[in-house]
């Protein structure tokens, strides 16, 4: 645990929380439309207040996500975009922003490129974490090594029925932040969250000092401020992903999706979040 | 040597594990005690072999293809008809099995995935048998060629969800049968048809499967008065292969040959041979040969046969290949399609262009091999499902 002592994320939210405030994770899928639009998006939203950037480094079989991000991953493969070309425009982003930068990642593309070869590459580029949804922590033991050698945090997920034996055992190799799942089910807009989050944040904090997200099925500033109350930062991802694929390739995509960032980071800091 | 894998954290070697979204941790974990429950439970090993008599038609005869080895002149081979069993495949081995244990586990929902149908249609009839809803996911581009399965599962009453994702063929089909489970994980089943996915299903399957292989055992010991010089299946995720090769693993003078879909040819790139030409991946829960880019995204594969349709394979089928316990070979389509026809001539079995693979490689050895030499071939399916796919390839209009 010592080193997420250092963790550029957890610090970044820590201070978020210290000013009375909730931190926002904003994702977008990398490579969609290219990298280009997505060095340009991640800087731009940087400065309009998320906390925490979230990458998706495209999968040809996200079993984890729904149709949106499935789609966005599509359209990424199809532009051609590598783990290589990812890692390059994560350079580019801390070469102009200090915003904490997480891939989220399944573990195929990983284990291709070397677990040592990619923490490595993602350190050295100015990355700061990685979440990879199909790797629990029965198989992390490679990746968690690498990634700690480097100075990376290996971020979980708990979801509404993980048991607290899991969560204890998961807690105690978590790092940057505990990503909560809101639901059994997979990424997507979603009109409710069902889930008693307070009880299932509570259960985390239990074994766990690290600050905990909530994330999936979350796409407005009313219902990011609902959630906020039993956690730490939100996590939105697909409402900004049908953002980008609406306007992809006009020159209003940095702007829209940036004023969505706005509104959800101005909630976000509003006093009724507490 | 294998017979005590996998170990406890699901692997064969350095292949398996559960490479699953954590939602579905728990429900792995749940599935693996239930399935140490009934693999003790007399009653339970009673009720699977009841069904597997009285439903299934089971034990399969081992046959004696005279017709089909004298025309080749020279090993005789024998045909374990895995196409007799009710649904018409050796799927429904594994459904009863399986449906049992879910039935154990208090569920309600079946879930499952199909490429050729064949797995769907036994799955839809056990839930049907034992009035349980049944969705089954079916790329879309399995829907065009396999109509007539398509129908079969409906009129068993199961909901057939078409998948657009993707390549639309099998492997997305089992990704949307993942994304459902994931959704509801609380009252569904998710009864998988090969020995692919996380653990423990690899396990479970081919434990459901081996019934083939130990009849098949038996079967030629009592007709030939020895153990067989090879044993031959067709591999796409594997489960008829492992299920006839796993009771023979310990007999090391027995040739486990295993044979892929070459497709257009290997050489084409238009294939399915994943232990042929893959590398090590992870697919659908498990660390298995995986045909993918050098990127590791998973690239489109092709085959005549939908069943075998798959860029993955079971893990215990990686490890025999590693081990060198089993060699895998391939047939094309055209292999296939000349073993088709060459069975439906000689033996008056028309057999599933999946089952074609195996005989196309049996062809192959038969000839190679004296005259001494037995040679048991998994004839895993029938091919009633094939013939539209069939006439098509030879010019005939069947609409007509």
């Amino acid at each position: 645990m010592t080193r997420t002592a250092n963790s550029r994320i957890k610090a970044r939210l820590e201070e978020v929380l210290a000013s009375g405030q909730k931190g926002l994770i904003a994702y977008i899928t990398a490579g969609d439309p290219d990298l280009k639009t997505t060095v340009e998006l991640a800087v731009a939203m940087a400065e309009a207040g998320t906390d925490v950037l979230e990458l998706g480094v495209p999968f040809s079989d996200p079993v984890a996500d729904g149709p949106t991000i499935q789609a966005a991953s599509q359209r990424a493969l199809a532009g051609g975009t590598t783990v290589q070309g990812i890692i390059e425009a994560v350079q580019a982003i801390r070469s102009r922003s200090d915003v904490p930068l997480v891939l989220m990642t399944y573990y195929n593309p990983v284990l291709q490129y070397g677990p040592a070869k990619f923490a490595a590459g993602l350190a050295r580029a100015g990355g700061d974490g990685l979440i990879v949804p199909d790797l629990p922590p029965e198989e992390s033991d490679e990746l968690l090594k690498a990634l700690d050698k480097n100075g990376l945090d290996l971020i979980p997920l708990v979801t509404p029925n993980t048991p607290p034996g899991r969560l204890q055992m998961i807690a105690a190799r978590a790092r940057g932040f505990i990503y909560c799942v809101s639901v059994t089910g997979v990424t997507g807009e979603r009109e409710n969250i069902l889930t008693d989050l307070s009880a299932m944040t509570g259960a985390v904090r239990q074994y766990s000092e690290l600050p905990v997200a909530v994330g999936f099925g979350i796409s407005g500033p009313e219902q990011a401020v609902k959630v906020a109350r039993h956690c730490d930062a939100v996590v939105v991802g697909s409402a900004l992903v049908n953002i980008v694929s609406r306007r992809a390739g006009s020159a209003g995509l940095v702007n829209e999706v940036c004023e969505k960032v706005k509104e959800l980071k101005q909630a976000l800091a509003g006093p009724e979040v507490n | 040597m294998t017979l005590a894998l996998p170990d406890d954290r699901g692997y064969y070697g350095r292949f398996g594990g559960k490479f699953v979204p954590e939602t579905l941790m728990p429900a792995l974990e749940e599935l693996i005690e239930a399935y140490e429950q009934v693999s003790k439970d007399s009653a339970f090993q009673e009720e699977y072999r009841y069904y597997l008599a009285n439903y299934v038609g089971r034990p399969s005869p081992l046959y004696f293809a005279r017709g089909l080895t004298e025309s080749l002149g020279g090993a005789s081979i024998y045909l374990k008809r895995e196409d007799l069993n009710h649904t018409g495949a050796h799927k429904i081995n594994n459904t009863i099995g399986q449906v049992l244990l879910a039935r154990r586990m208090g569920k309600k929902r079946i879930i499952a995935e199909t490429g050729a149908g064949q797995h769907g249609v036994a799955t839809a009839t056990v839930a049907a048998m034992f009035g349980l809803e049944c969705a089954v996911y079916m790329g879309e581009e399995d829907i065009k060629r396999q109509s007539l399965n398509v129908f079969r599962m409906k009129l068993l009453g199961a909901e057939v969800v078409p998948v657009a994702s993707g390549s639309k063929t099998l492997k997305d089909a089992m990704n949307e049968a993942m994304r459902d489970w994931v959704t509801n994980i609380a009252t569904s089943y998710y009864l998988i048809g090969s020995v692919a996915g996380p653990h423990p299903y690899p396990m479970i399957v081919r434990d459901f499967q081996r019934v083939i292989g130990d009849e098949a055992r038996r079967q030629i010991l009592e007709q030939a008065g020895r153990l067989p010089d090879c044993v031959v299946a067709c591999v796409g995720g594997g489960s008829n292969a492992m299920g006839m090769f796993y009771p023979f693993i310990g007999d090391r003078e027995v040739r486990l040959v295993g044979v892929e879909a070459a497709g257009h040819g290997l050489e084409t790139g238009l294939h399915a041979a994943t232990l042929s030409k893959g590398k090590p991946g992870v697919l659908h829960g498990s660390l298995s040969y995986l045909l993918q880019d050098g990127d590791g995204q998973v690239v489109p594969v092709h085959s005549i046969s939908a069943g075998l349709d798959y860029p993955g394979v079971g893990p215990e089928h990686s490890y025999l290949k590693e081990s060198g316990r089993a060699e895998y070979v391939s047939a094309t389509d055209r292999e296939a399609l000349d073993a088709f026809k060459l069975l439906c001539r000689t033996e008056g079995i028309i057999p599933a262009l999946e089952s074609a693979h195996a005989l196309a490689a049996a062809v192959r050895l038969a000839r190679e091999l004296p005259g001494e030499n037995v040679i048991i071939v998994n004839l895993s399916g029938r091919g009633d499902k094939d013939v539209h796919t069939v006439a098509a390839e030879m010019g005939v209009s069947l609409n007509d």
